[in-house]
């Protein structure tokens, strides 16, 4: 049976110095526990330092449906990566 | 988490990072609120000596190439605001800043672009003088800040190279277009030296910020660093570096180099003359013409949470 709780995504800082990193969701009635059931279920061998959870429902993602339309006109745009420059090899390390 | 002084030199002192939610002395949060701004600044207003050039840029290629980089430009501002954010300051308030002279942006893009070799020798000479400043700041003590450093120096990369190109092809062309490649590194050399700052000895937050991590050389260390990666680069160029102090100084392992002027520099920095009002002019026509499409898009979002509701 349903419980009914809200699904809560978790994101979690590994060390200082990192970004928080998606990790998984966890169901739970609020933030607060929430947090516990996160830090209960990903961080038993010390994965983080700080942990954030954000209703999923408050998640707006991309449509599958739209993704060669949102990302395929980067494609064969070559020149934005250093490697499309030819340059002499005593300057190549530039 | 950080609650004191101590805990925060502690993680300052294990070369460790500093996060959004940790207690941190006011100086340290004010020195990262007014370089990260400036740093932001810099990038939105660095879009206007190139972006005049994207009409004229000699081929579609070029073209592409240099409306690439202006975007890259327009994305490194806003990765930085939103650093700036993480110190809870707002975005709409610090470009207030730079629209009142209240707050600077890097003097280097008070200097004209009279030329398409100016383009070349900004991508190959300012940007290699950022991205001398800007590898380390990868290593800032303030997370949030070195990350979007990190994200900017992988994108800058072919800025340098492109700009290099440029100067390449213009140097190995006609006599005149040779000249012409002359000419832009003539004016672009100095103000380049001059990109790294005041002499240490005139720094005044030179001392406090390196024991903070929020930099890791001194101003001369990343200027002597700069004119020895450049001047090899020039001669492969066929082009004169203009400074008739410069002399290779075998016990030292490094290029001495002469003095630039820095009056020139203070002038600069101060925002005197017609360029500095063209820059902040040509910032608030953008700003303000696109009001109505924040407007609109507020407009959009509110009628939709009505029908929603």
């Amino acid at each position: 049976m349903s419980t009914g709780w809200p699904l809560w995504e978790v994101f979690v800082r590994a060390r200082r110095g990192v970004n928080h990193v998606h990790f998984g969701s966890v169901h739970a009635a609020d933030g607060e526990t929430a947090l516990q059931a996160a830090r209960d279920l990903f961080t038993r061998r010390q994965e983080g330092v700080s942990m954030w959870v954000v209703k999923s429902t408050d998640v707006v993602a991309s449509d599958p449906d739209d993704e060669g339309e949102l990302f395929d006109p980067a494609e064969g745009k070559d020149y934005r990566f250093p490697t499309d420059y030819e340059l002499p090899a005593e300057v190549d390390h530039m | 988490m950080i609650r004191n002084e101590d805990q925060f030199d502690a993680v300052i002192e294990a070369d460790q990072r500093i996060e959004s939610d940790d207690w941190m002395p006011e100086e340290y949060r004010k020195t990262l609120v007014r370089q990260i701004a400036q740093h932001a600044h810099s990038e939105i207003i660095g879009m206007q000596p190139e972006g005049a050039w994207i009409t004229r840029a000699p081929s579609l290629r070029r073209k592409a190439i240099l409306t690439a980089k202006v975007q890259d430009e327009a994305g490194h501002g806003l990765y930085l605001y939103g650093a700036a954010e993480t110190l809870g300051v707002d975005r709409g308030d610090l470009l207030d800043l730079l629209h009142t002279k209240k707050q600077k942006y890097s003097s280097i893009f008070n200097y004209p672009t009279p030329t398409w070799a100016d383009v070349g020798a900004i991508g190959w000479l300012v940007d290699g003088a950022a991205i001398m400043n800007q590898v380390p700041l990868c290593r800032c003590s303030y997370g949030p800040y070195g990350r979007a450093m990190v994200r900017i120096c992988k994108e800058e990369s072919f800025h340098q190279r492109q700009g290099f190109q440029i100067m390449l092809t213009l140097a190995q062309g006609t006599d005149a277009q040779h000249q012409m490649a002359q000419e832009a590194l003539n004016r672009w050399w100095w103000p380049s030296i001059m990109m790294f700052g005041p002499p240490d000895t005139e720094s005044v937050h030179n001392a406090r910020n390196m024991a903070w991590g929020i930099k890791r050389y001194t101003n001369d260390e990343l200027r002597q660093n700069f004119v020895d990666a450049s001047v090899p680069q020039a001669e492969v160029l066929g082009l004169t570096v203009p400074d008739s102090d410069l002399v290779w100084n075998e016990e030292r392992g490094h290029y001495d180099f002469g003095e630039p002027d820095w009056e020139e520099f203070a002038r600069m920095v101060r925002g005197e003359g017609e360029m500095p009002a063209e820059r902040i002019r040509t910032r608030l026509d953008a700003h303000n013409g696109g009001a109505w499409v924040r407007e609109a898009a507020e407009a959009y979002a509110a009628k939709h949470e009505e029908i929603a509701a």
